[in-house]
């Protein structure tokens, strides 16, 4: 079970990765922790500065969508976030974050504000607003992916099953 | 019950009979990288531990992002690619060579079958000679450049059928964005995109390389064509390897088919900040441009330059506008010297740079200042897209593109009908 404090995008449909990590960064500097200051500049210039670490993103529809930066999970991870909470997810974006160990949990994001305690518990697919009281369901993370993040990323787990 | 052409291509390189939502592990035909994606390849392969590659001959790295390097930074990832490109006897295209989409498929690297995997997300561009290729991020392509594998979750697919003879002035790349609008950014997440119909056929392959190119635009997985008589050739007068030219069965299972008649369409263009954002030209008439960019891997190709010159032959670029040239790649700028093109471009005040992604992504070669407007035949106009958040993008075909730098401000290109 994981628990933290929802940090919610004021855009929330359709983040691109570009807004998630701006190409001006991603090609300058190679540190997540350093391209972590610069999450969301393009939307929400204020967001990376309020991020603190073991906080949960929330965004809405299409999250991560456009180019296949591998920059942009990273540098969420690098920010601190446990997990990114969304509507649904672009493809590339997904199977780079479960690669790199970050988890990403679908459901209905309507009900969880902007500093909202979140507590996620993948095993039995809920997500409990715990500031709110609320109980919402999420779409089962398929077992491939599970398995990666449990592993802490596709490196890891090829290492330990050999490929 | 028949298969769809995603669900056959995933199957014969597999083993084993897949169909749509099952998961497997495939062996890869060739995979890519290139300089905004290979350094994190680069770290995560040498993570690994591996000694060597799986195949070099089924790897490249390309150098065309921001090539030639405009700071310290980029210049350190170039070297850093150069050294394991040199270490592990891998091949290279450096700077000035081209465009990564342009690139692979034009040096022979794919054919028709085909599972590619690329670093890059508009690796679904050779969707259009037949070949299921898909972007992926840098871990997963170090994965396969370890193992010459990696899971795939053989998507459902989706049928688009494209009737109706283009007009004047009208081409793919107004097709696809006609479809975007129509299909929205999301419409296809997930999904293989088959694409067929008269307007589909009647186009050349370097104008099907505009729509598949734009696939992952609508959030597709892939966006493939069947192999005609023009692939078939396209890929014999390009590549030594065997081509296994796959069809869907006429029993295939689709979640949804979309018609469209595009015997009307007038010249589409993208406005800011989404693909799906879509008007007809004469809609936009009021809309000044500073800059104009000719190039990329959507239209950067030697008809797309073809197309432009014969509209600014005889015609100059306004003083008030920056028109950037990017030839998608060496070859296609070499034809265009021969043919006159880059004379033409050249002589009526258009900027020519080196082969690649030109100012694409933001990192080079034109970035837009406060409030600028760009006119792009890119595939993408994200807030910041060409280096500047505060710039305005609009997306549209190498005719329009052209005819907007001319005039500065946006324009419908069959006011140059007689010439096209
Ligand atoms: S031309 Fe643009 S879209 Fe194409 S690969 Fe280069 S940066 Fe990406």
């Amino acid at each position: 079970m994981l628990k933290g404090f929802a940090r919610r995008l004021k855009v929330q449909d359709d983040i691109n990765t570009d807004y998630v990590i701006s190409g001006r960064y991603k090609f300058k500097i190679q540190d997540p922790k350093e391209l972590a200051k610069y999450i969301f500049e393009d939307i929400d210039p204020e967001f990376a500065a309020r991020v603190k670490k073991g906080d949960i993103l929330v965004a809405g529809n299409n999250f991560g969508c456009g180019s296949s930066r591998e920059q942009a999970p990273q540098a969420l991870k690098g920010a601190g976030f446990q997990a990114v909470v969304a509507k649904n997810f672009a493809r590339i974006f997904y199977r780079n974050a479960f690669n790199i160990g970050l988890l990403l949990v679908e459901c209905n994001t309507d009900f969880i504000d902007d500093g909202d305690e979140v507590e996620l518990d993948i095993e039995k697919s809920k997500c409990f607003n715990v500031s709110k009281g609320l109980m919402i369901d999420i779409k089962q993370v398929p077992p491939v992916m599970r398995r990666l993040f449990e592993d802490g990323g596709v490196i890891e787990h090829f290492k330990k099953n050999g490929g | 019950m028949g298969k769809t052409i995603a669900e056959k291509i995933l199957s014969a390189h597999s083993g084993k009979s897949l169909r749509a939502g099952d998961v497997a592990i495939c062996d890869v035909d060739f995979c890519f990288g290139q300089d905004g994606t290979s350094s994190i390849i680069i770290d995560s392969f040498r993570k690994l531990g591996i000694e060597k590659a799986f195949d070099k001959t089924k790897f490249c790295m390309v150098i065309d992002h921001s090539a030639p390097s405009p700071n310290i930074g980029v210049s350190e990832i170039h070297k850093k690619m150069r050294t394991f490109a040199k270490q592990f006897d891998l091949s290279m295209y450096d700077i000035g060579c081209g465009v990564c989409h342009q690139l692979v498929p034009q040096k022979g690297h794919v054919t028709c079958g085909d599972l590619v995997l690329g670093a890059d997300s508009h690796t679904c561009t050779y969707g259009a000679i037949n070949v299921f290729s898909t972007g992926v991020g840098s871990t997963d392509l170090a994965i396969t450049l370890a193992s010459g594998k990696n899971w795939f979750r053989v998507p459902e697919t989706m049928k688009v059928i494209v009737n109706g003879k283009l007009p004047k002035g009208v081409y793919s790349k107004d097709i696809i964005l006609h479809i975007a609008k129509d299909i929205g950014s999301n419409g296809a997440t997930y999904k293989a995109v088959e694409f067929y119909g008269e307007a589909i056929s009647s186009l050349s392959v370097d104008a099907r390389f505009t729509i598949s190119n734009m696939a992952v635009e609508i959030g597709a997985k892939i966006g493939i064509m069947e192999a005609d008589k023009k692939v078939l050739k396209w890929v014999a007068d390009h590549s030594t390897k065997v081509p296994h030219p796959v069809k869907a069965d006429p029993d295939a299972k689709y979640t949804c088919v979309k018609e469209y008649d595009i015997s009307k369409l007038s010249p589409q263009v993208a406005k800011p900040h989404t693909v799906d954002n879509v008007s007809g030209v004469e809609e936009l008439s009021d809309t000044k441009v500073d800059q104009a960019f000719l190039g990329t891997c959507t239209n950067g190709r030697l008809e797309d330059l073809e197309i432009a010159a014969s509209i600014l032959k005889g015609n100059s670029v306004n003083k008030d506008v920056k028109f950037v040239v990017a030839p998608a790649s060496k070859e296609i700028y070499l034809e265009a010297v021969k043919k006159g093109l880059i004379d033409i471009f050249v002589k009526s005040g258009a900027i020519v740079v080196a082969p690649g992604c030109g100012p694409c992504v933001g990192t080079h070669n034109g970035c837009l200042a406060d409030g600028e407007i760009a006119i792009s035949t890119a595939n993408r106009n994200f807030k910041g897209r060409m280096g500047n958040p505060k710039g305005f993008i609009y997306l549209a075909s190498p005719a329009t593109v052209t005819a907007s730098a001319i005039k500065g401000m946006i324009a419908d290109p069959r006011e140059y009908k007689r010439k096209l």
